[in-house]
């Protein structure tokens, strides 16, 4: 017995031991990025070049990427990292990134820590990629002013904005997809049967809010030129706590889709950073209760589900990275704060809009042409962000005839009268 | 007794080359290859200063953990809460550094306070699993594992109640505390010299009070024999309150430095899982002092290494955590191995 044991043991081992052997010669050919990165000899190059200078020799621009979730979340990480393909095909840049840079996923670092991995696979730009990484991408800028940094969403060198910083070496970057979120809100309200419209709202700040009010507007635009009665229109928000779900820490949003539609909220609008309302969506509708999703982020996010998907407001972050790396690589580089909305000759054109729409395959024709005729309003200078608005509260807003100005709606402080949900934290 | 020793030996090198040999077999079946995967874990942890001193700094807290642990384990106990210590310890001392923000006191003094405000919390949380256990009844790794979920449930409370930044309530935590109330760090590295120093003299001290004291042998021989101890005269209760509290402590002075060292505020992940690895050096070490430096290095240096491999070969960092699994399964089933052996023999 103990003579088998042992020698089973010592098969066993021998055999692991020879396997791994052969997969460190055989595989290695098929990761040649992986093995030809000599990471300890590329790094003070990397740290220590002046960038302007350096560029314009052959070698590709080389710019690193922080996701907050994973790199194929069919959502806002996933937005991302596809203009990070999109990068490396228009300029020949060569993008390493790192995906789940959360605290949760990524225990005991911070994405300040994290981007030097970057640079020390020699990126010269680093992007952070989300609001939970604001402050690490001040850190990190002022820690390396060799570096240029893109901070996506924030408002850190917005001269008009109420943190602001001058730190040359960072560009902050967002879309203006308050836009998009009107035209999720009005293709709810045309698509919704019982007037109540669910929005799967993520952590609450700024961005969150105004967000999310904005699709109330689009949808109260939509609902009120259908002839609808203003006063049958529901229209609640539910927080998780997050970007997306993280176990133990947020809300569930499964489970907050699953009681939007059960309750008769037959239209949910995602604004985390994945559909995953779409999912409870094709559940319920299967169960016999017809529901609808829009998702968000990302262009394709419909395809997870088709059937129940009425539409995507998504973020082509591809044109204004190409600005600004270019900028960067050229030497022309400034620090900027840049707020973009949709190319309005084409919302959906990759190399010029930064915001854009796509109707889904749910939508109903007759509703698609409203959605349409919705962004054509739009595009013609609708501006649904004028008075009279008031907050949530009751509180005056704008006045009758007032537009908001860009800080009003950056900075909006509460969500609007007519809309249900927290407007802050309890 | 030389001959034990040199099997245990032998056995525990046959663990290590299994564990790893079994992690190669996962790599193999994704077509990653083992050798780079190594490779790359060791030069993204030793390969250069400022890697060195980001494995450090995941070093502190474990070690801390650690040291902790091998007192509780000396004296029998399971404390698998001490997640939850580590997390009081993050929450008393944002708590110390909150209520200090606009003092005028020197920011030496008030960083002493909310460290020595951490070591209370872990200690006061660690309390409530003992008395549990003492008075209640309550098998420490149930009452330990049920305030860790507690302890978590405070932390988003609080982040998204009392401590919340204004207008916003999002799990990205409290509003970073000014620079002055951070450990101080070496120039151009993350690694503060002081939680450095704080973490080798946490596991000096528990190394002296398990080896070289009389109220360390009482501890081993309640966690031996409790009722043996007890009938020898030991106030075997009170020993155990002792080992919770001191594991509490150090617990405790973990998370204070996850905040003063690392995160600069409170987190909802503060503890960043350090505790529940703890559980693993301890047992991998066999509850023995000596190996905690080594063992708690290597883990660290399995987590910071880890990152090298989304980045370099697309492949998942929870990698470490499986190897570090792996490690401590097959070191336990070999130890099993041995003693069944030493028995037959």
């Amino acid at each position: 017995m103990r003579k088998n044991i042992s020698r089973l043991a010592i098969i066993a081992l021998a055999l692991m031991l020879a396997l791994s052997a052969c997969g460190g010669a055989a595989p290695a050919t098929e990761k040649p990025v992986a093995t030809e990165a000599p990471v300890v000899t590329e790094a003070p190059v990397a740290t220590e070049a002046p960038v302007a200078t350096e560029a314009p020799v052959a070698e590709p621009f080389v710019f690193g990427m922080l996701l907050v979730g994973p790199y194929n979340d069919n959502g806002w990480s996933q937005a991302h990292y596809e203009a990070g393909l999109y990068l490396e095909e228009k300029l020949g840049a060569k993008m390493v990134y790192l995906d789940k840079v959360n605290p949760a996923d990524r225990p005991g670092t911070t994405p300040d820590q994290l981007a030097e991995e970057l640079v020390a696979q020699g990126a010269k730009l680093v992007i952070f990629n989300s609001d939970d990484m604001k402050d690490a991408s001040t850190i990190f800028a002022k820690a390396h002013p060799d570096v240029f940094v893109i901070m996506a969403s924030g408002d850190q060198v917005w001269p008009d904005g109420k943190t602001f910083e001058e730190l040359p070496n960072l560009t902050n970057i967002m879309g203006r997809m308050e836009y998009g979120k009107m035209m999720a809100g009005c293709a709810a309200a045309l698509t919704t049967a019982t007037g109540k419209i669910g929005y799967l709202g993520p952590l609450i700040n700024d961005e969150t809010r105004r967000l999310a009010a904005s699709a109330y507007l689009g949808a109260k635009h939509c609902w009120e030129t259908a002839g609808n009665d203003p006063a049958a229109l529901q229209f609640k928000v539910t927080w998780i706590g997050f970007w997306f779900h993280i176990p133990g820490f947020t809300t569930d949003p499964v489970d907050v889709s699953k009681d939007f539609y059960t309750t008769g909220y037959d239209v949910v609008i995602s604004g985390i950073d994945n559909p995953v309302n779409l999912g409870e969506a094709q559940k319920l509708t299967a169960e016999g209760t017809p529901s609808f999703g829009v998702a968000y982020d990302y262009v394709a996010a419909c395809d997870a589900a088709p059937d129940v998907c009425i539409g995507v407001p998504y973020f082509n972050w591809g044109p204004e990275y190409l600005k600004a790396i270019s900028s960067a690589a050229d030497g022309s580089w400034s620090s900027q704060f840049i707020w973009v909305g949709p190319d309005w000759a084409d919302i959906n054109n990759p190399d010029t809009s930064t915001v854009g729409f796509v109707n889904g395959p749910a939508l109903s024709e007759e509703d698609a042409a409203a959605v349409d005729a919705f962004v054509a309003e739009l595009a013609g200078g609708l501006n649904l962000w004028s008075g009279p608005i008031n907050l949530q509260d009751g509180t005056a807003y704008l006045a009758d005839g007032e537009v908001a100005s860009d800080q009003q709606v950056w900075y909006l402080p509460q969500l609007l009268e007519g809309m249900e949900g927290l407007s802050a934290s309890e | 007794m030389l001959k034990g020793r040199g099997g245990g030996f032998l056995f525990q090198l046959i663990a290590l080359l299994l564990a790893f040999g079994f992690v190669s077999l996962i790599l193999l079946s994704v077509n990653a290859s083992p050798v780079d995967a190594y490779k790359n874990m060791f030069t993204g942890s030793f390969g250069s200063m400022r890697k060195f001193a980001e494995v450090l700094v995941a070093f502190v807290p474990l070690l801390l953990v650690t040291a902790g642990l091998l007192v509780t384990f000396s004296s029998g106990l399971w404390n698998i809460g001490v997640e939850g210590q580590v997390v009081l310890g993050a929450i008393a001392t944002t708590w110390v550094f909150r209520y200090f923000l606009e003092s005028s006191l020197h920011p030496a003094v008030i960083i002493t306070l909310a460290i020595l405000g951490g070591m209370i919390g872990g200690a006061i949380w660690a309390s409530f699993t003992g008395l549990l256990k003492v008075f209640g009844g309550v098998n420490e790794i149930f009452g330990g594992l049920g305030l860790n979920f507690v302890s978590t449930a405070l932390t988003i409370y609080l982040i998204f109640g009392p401590w919340k930044r204004p207008g916003v309530a999002s799990m990205s935590g409290t509003v970073p505390f000014p620079a002055e109330f951070s450990l101080s760090q070496l120039a151009e590295l993350r690694i503060s010299p002081w939680a450095l120093g704080i973490a080798l003299v946490g596991i000096v001290i528990v190394y002296f009070i398990l080896q070289g004291t009389y109220f360390g042998l009482r501890l081993k021989a309640v966690g031996k024999n409790f009722r043996a101890a007890y009938l020898l005269g030991i106030p075997t209760w009170q020993y155990s309150m002792y080992s919770f509290l001191i594991c509490g402590a150090l617990a405790g002075a973990a998370g204070a430095m996850q905040v003063a060292a690392v995160y600069h505020r409170l987190i909802p992940s503060i503890s960043s899982g350090y505790g529940y690895l703890g559980l693993m050096v301890a047992m991998l070490i066999n509850y023995k002092a000596v190996f905690a430096i080594p063992v708690a290095l290597f883990f660290a240096a399995l987590n910071i290494g880890s990152i090298q491999l989304p980045i370099l070969m697309k492949l998942d960092s929870s990698l470490s955590g499986v190897l570090q699994g792996v490690l401590v399964l097959f070191v336990l089933l070999a130890e099993g191995a041995r003693q069944k052996f030493s028995k037959k023999a």
